[in-house]
């Protein structure tokens, strides 16, 4: 199943260690495409939605522990810049950020020494810049690909484009999904897309992006992670950020909800990475009682759970200043990326 | 524990609201408390502690009431009441916009003192019970403001005795003084003596707002005090939720003293979960469903019904949910199940547990706080119907439950039970949904979804879960009464005689019961006899069997209910129609059996009355209501089932059409027992029914004594109503013998009613012959 099942296992305090995915589940091999199952897959919009509008109320962390909840959302963060006037002077910047989130001065207080975040998360020319910035950590970097954000693109090529990311050293491949076979029902050309997606990514891991926004419905959101986990998925993945509707709490629920199906069913842990729109610290508590919640603790780490982000750690960092002096901070206290 | 071991555990840790602008409000007020009376708090007697239950810990001594202080309480409300009144609906609606204000700017101190005084969750007291109460307020501050163009020719019933429940305190309370204040009443409540601390503030608020002295009163004490106040003669009008056993002691303790009442008592609701639902959110309804507020609440999904093909998944899911659940300080706002009221109910929930043999009883191995009246969720599956636990209402936070197969063998399990409060159905079949939700006794029915409210929506309870609606405009009328005064009825007696009968062939009237003319079964028959003492004919005499007999036929005649509005109208012209041809008979039989020349108006106002009833048979809609959610609450009109009713004795074939003509019209089948003194036009009149396609059971005509037999049908179990125009003294035994399954009473209380006149058909009649049932279909894709 692991084609890595020789590596160290995970220490849990050695955050450095904690963002390796490979070394610590063994890998979603898939399943045949089953639509029985598919077709039995329910997802009721009202009921959903009143859970997730609930559950902020019914979960609050404070104090100490929202402090180290708030360096796991960290840890958990795959830092990211995708956009056309990236160039490596600002990917360099970017890894430099990633190496060191958070104020020296601040980590020490808390304790959190070594904290970094997940991953970096750039397009296909990014990689090798940010490979090279990130020499002597642990830090993987991962390419957006297959034609993103669209995913239009010639299928040979959407195929080549993975294969030269991994080959540039990306160990993490964020592919998106073809949203017109979802809305064709056409779920044996999604399955045989996310299955060569998945060869084409050989040892790096697949986060497959479903375009949520684009999909038209729960159910549809559910029966697309369901194919995609049984084509071999590693993660998934709500959005490009470039819908206009990105993550939203309903959304990742029912997501939630077919990770914990599918692992019911096979006993592969599949990860989870809402993408897009979580931009404020309790945003992210919010995210991580979720998962608690539904998936259980063993999710809530960076082999299982990211944040695609690009602006939540500053909000986090101010958050952190503050419970470290009691007061509220500022902006311009923090590094940027 | 360092941010590093929190980092790597990732536990919750606690997160407690704090309580100190609560206890320093409970410091202000000298931690004792008096009644608030006359717009005044008095100064506080003998007592009792009022306690957290989730420490033990006294948060301040209450006063029990005396009879001198229930009298001053009611003496302040009838002082008040006519000014209030007076007032206007639009000059009551600022006083209650200014009171739901002041709940909301007062909205988190509520909330702690809620959570303090019954032990729930600060998050239910803060999101859910202190917002609804304030929805409540507001929308019946509407209510008021619309009240005199919306509802003309209605006024206030005076002053209401109310009587709430510990599970909702602030909430029971806005949705009892909110109507009564809207319609122009004034107020004696009494808050259960557990929990009393929020009306206490809410009596507070209502200096605030100004509120005339004496338009709210708020006596404190136990059951004694709520007993003094139901039965007390300055009250006209008793509102009380809180058990059946309660509501059932109250409807005794009413009986004849002319009291409007509305009942909301307990239940035990049917969960019933679709093969096609979807099965975790079905999950987390329930979490919604037993373990809000404890599964203190009467409207509790407590009896799960699981389609047998996905039982085992859907319990393994549940099972999982429930392991989930974080039980501890009601303070705390990471908690999801917080203190039983006392520890008298956490120990009775657990006796009930512990008695129960069969089945599969898992509890949730979650951290239970070691003091502090805290029960864990519970759930117990592979029940039967048969075992007690899926009869008796639990009242704590265990859900039982067994598997059904087919849809139909869904509602009947559904529908076994004493119950009839709320239900809620999850499949994503809207086909079946929608099929599925009509046909359940309940009050309310949530479709994938469950414990929706809104002070728009009716809520209230079919069966032994009482009668009545709270919210909307359905729940208002509670609270109001026609305009004007009646007068009194005079018992009305046989003409007595020992004449000869008129020549010609001797007639046999018989019952009619089944769409067939019956014998008595007694064998008995009464002479009747004409005002100058000639002898009609003999008339038989029904007794408890042969009502038994016209229950048994009408309940067979369920198919009645599901005939289309359309249909039943054409029946009911068809009657018109044979009455019609035949007026000329029956108004001179009117004419010899009372004794007046009236019998050619009489027939000419029965037939036009039969002509409304055809009219409203399609048209007595139910109501889409706005409610804060993207679906809908529609507030249905359902036939109430079998009505039993006396008919008037002063107008023989009129009064008799008057009471079937709105029970047909609507769906309901009747067991009619005619006018004593003046049976014969009734009997008649079978042959109406007879020859225009009424179905059999439909409608059963009895003759018979008023006052013997009104105990047998205001008794029978399976009688959903009882009504009675009786010009004997029955309306006391007929509310007395209710109580029994506590069907719905409309009775006379001994006032006069001129059936001649518009007070004699219409919107009255239509609601008593209808429940209404509050359906929430959310939806979204």
């Amino acid at each position: 199943m692991s084609d890595t099942q020789d590596a160290p296992a995970p220490t849990q305090t050695d955050p450095a260690q904690m963002h390796l995915p490979q070394a610590v589940e063994p890998r979603n091999a898939g399943l045949p495409l089953d639509l029985g199952w598919l077709r039995s897959v329910q997802a009721n919009t009202s009921a959903i939605e009143r859970r997730a509008k609930t559950l902020p109320g019914r979960r609050s962390v404070k104090k100490d522990h929202q402090a180290a909840w708030l360096c796991r959302a960290i840890s958990c963060i795959d830092l990211t810049t995708l956009s056309g006037d990236d160039t490596e002077g600002r990917v360099r910047r970017l890894c430099a950020k990633a190496r060191q989130p958070v104020r020296h001065d601040l980590l020490e207080a808390l304790g959190m020494e070594g904290l970094t975040v997940g991953a970096v998360c750039v397009y296909h020319e990014m990689v090798a810049p940010a490979v090279a910035a990130l020499q002597g950590t642990n830090i993987p970097v991962a390419a957006v690909s297959t034609g993103f954000p669209a995913g239009l693109s010639p299928f040979p090529l959407r195929v080549a484009e993975i294969e030269a990311s991994t080959a540039a050293g990306a160990r993490e491949i964020d592919i998106v999904i073809s949203r017109r076979h979802v809305l064709t029902g056409n779920w044996q050309a999604l399955y045989d897309e996310m299955r060569a997606f998945r060869e084409a990514c050989g040892e790096a891991h697949v986060k497959a992006i479903l375009a949520t926004g684009e999909l038209g419905s729960l159910r549809n959101v559910a029966r697309a992670s369901l194919v995609c986990m049984m084509a071999g998925a590693d993660f998934i993945k709500t959005s490009t950020g470039k819908e206009s509707v990105n993550a939203t709490l309903p959304v990742t629920l029912v997501m939630l909800r077919a990770i914990r199906e599918y692992h019911a069913a096979t006993g592969w842990r599949v990860g989870y990475k809402p993408a897009g729109g979580i931009s404020k610290a309790k945003d992210a508590l919010v995210y991580l009682s979720m998962i608690k919640e539904e998936l259980g603790d063993r999710w809530l780490r960076p082999d299982l759970f990211r944040f695609g982000a690009s602006s939540l750690l500053g909000d986090i960092e101010r958050q952190l200043e503050h419970h470290v002096t009691g007061d509220y901070s500022a902006g311009w206290r923090h590094a940027v990326a | 524990m360092s941010v590093r071991d929190i980092y790597d555990t990732m536990a919750y840790g606690s997160a407690p609201e704090s309580a100190a602008d609560a206890y320093a409000w409970l410091v202000d007020q000298g931690d004792r408390f008096g009644h608030f009376i006359d717009g005044t708090f008095t100064e506080p007697g003998e007592g009792f502690d009022s306690k957290n239950p989730a420490t033990g810990e006294v948060l301040a001594t209450l006063t029990q009431a005396t009879a001198a202080d229930v009298d001053a309480a009611v003496a302040a409300a009838r002082k008040a009441q006519g000014k209030w009144e007076r007032l206007g609906g639009p000059g009551r609606a600022r006083y209650l916009y200014a009171l739901a204000r002041l709940l909301q700017k007062h909205a988190r101190l509520f909330a702690v003192l809620e959570t303090l005084d019954n032990g729930k969750p600060i998050r239910e007291a803060r999101d859910i019970d202190v917002p609804l109460a304030q929805r409540h307020i507001y929308f019946h501050a509407g209510l008021a403001q619309l009240l005199e163009s919306e509802r003309p020719g209605q006024q206030a019933l005076g002053v209401c005795g109310q009587v709430i429940p510990w599970n909702f305190p602030l909430l029971m309370l806005s949705w009892k003084i909110a109507p009564a204040l809207a319609a122009g009443n004034t107020v004696v409540l009494k808050p259960a003596e557990w929990t009393s601390l929020t009306a206490l503030l809410f009596a507070d608020i209502c200096r605030q707002a100004g509120l005339p002295k004496g338009v709210v009163n708020i006596v404190t004490g136990d059951g004694s005090v709520g007993e003094m106040i139901v039965a007390h003669d300055g009250i006209d009008k008793v509102a009380f939720t809180g058990s059946t056993a309660v509501g059932r002691r109250i409807r005794e303790v009413t009986a004849g003293q002319g009291k409007a009442l509305t009942l909301e008592l307990g239940g035990k609701s049917p969960y019933v979960v679709f093969d096609d639902a979807d099965l975790d959110s079905a999950v987390e309804g329930l979490v919604d469903a037993i373990w809000f507020n404890q599964g203190q609440v009467c409207c509790a999904g407590s009896r799960l019904l699981v389609q047998e093909g996905v039982a085992d998944r859907f319990h393994d899911k549940l099972r999982h949910r429930m392991a989930n659940l974080r039980m501890g300080n009601p303070l705390d706002k990471c908690i999801d199940i917080g203190a039983m009221v006392d520890p008298v109910q956490r120990d009775r929930v657990a006796k009930m547990v512990d008695a129960c043999t069969s089945g599969q009883t898992y509890r949730a191995d979650i951290d239970t706080p070691q003091t502090g009246a805290f029960y864990p969720p519970t759930l117990i599956t592979g029940l039967s119907p048969a075992d007690p636990l899926m009869q008796e209402e639990i009242f704590g936070p265990v859900l039982v439950g067994t598997t059904f197969r087919t849809p139909a063998e869904a509602v009947q399990l559904a529908n076994n039970t004493r119950y009839g409060l709320a239900a809620s159905v999850w499949s994503e079949n809207l086909n079946l949904a929608l099929d599925v939700a009509p046909k359940l006794a309940a009050g309310v029915v949530w479709v994938n979804g469950t414990n929706m409210f809104d002070a728009a929506a009716p809520f209230g309870g079919v069966r032994e879960s009482g009668f009545g609606r709270e919210g909307g405009w359905e729940g208002l009328s509670a609270y109001l009464k026609p305009s004007g005064t009646s007068k009194k009825l005079k018992p009305i007696e046989p003409f007595p005689g020992n004449g000869d009968p008129d020549d010609g062939i001797d007639r046999t009237p018989k019952l009619y019961i089944g769409g067939k003319q019956a014998r008595p079964d007694g064998g008995y028959s009464r002479t009747i006899h004409s005002r100058t003492g000639k002898l009609l004919g003999q008339v038989p005499i029904a007794n408890r069997k042969d009502i038994r007999n016209a229950v048994e036929a009408a309940r067979g005649a369920s198919a009645w209910a599901s005939t289309p509005g359309h249909a039943r109208a054409q029946i009911l012209y068809y009657m018109a129609e044979n009455l019609s041809a035949r007026a000329t008979d029956f108004a001179a039989q009117i004419d010899a059996q009372t004794g007046t020349r009236t019998g050619k108006r009489e027939v000419e106002a029965a037939t036009s009355r039969l002509f409304t009833y055809a009219a409203w048979a399609d048209k007595f809609d139910g109501q889409a209501h706005g409610v804060p959610l993207r679906g809908m609450a529609l507030a249905m009109r359902e036939p109430v089932g079998v009505i039993g009713a006396i008919c008037p004795d002063e107008a023989p074939l009129l009064g008799l059409v008057s009471v079937l003509g709105p029970v047909m019209a609507m769906g309901n089948r009747a067991v009619l027992l005619t006018s004593e003194p003046f049976p014969l036009p009734a009997l008649e009149f079978v042959q109406i029914l007879e020859t225009s396609d009424v179905p059999g059971g439909v409608a059963n005509i009895l003759t018979g004594s008023h006052t013997e037999l009104a105990p047998h049908l205001a008794g029978h179990a399976d009688i959903d109503a009882a009504w009675s125009f009786s010009s004997s003294d029955v309306s006391g035994e007929i509310e007395r013998a209710s109580a029994g399954n506590l069907k719905r009473t409309w009775v006379n209380n001994g006032h006069a009613r001129d059936w001649f006149a518009p007070e004699a058909e219409g919107r009255a009649f239509l609601d008593q012959a209808t429940e209404v049932k509050t359906v929430w279909v959310p939806y979204g894709e």
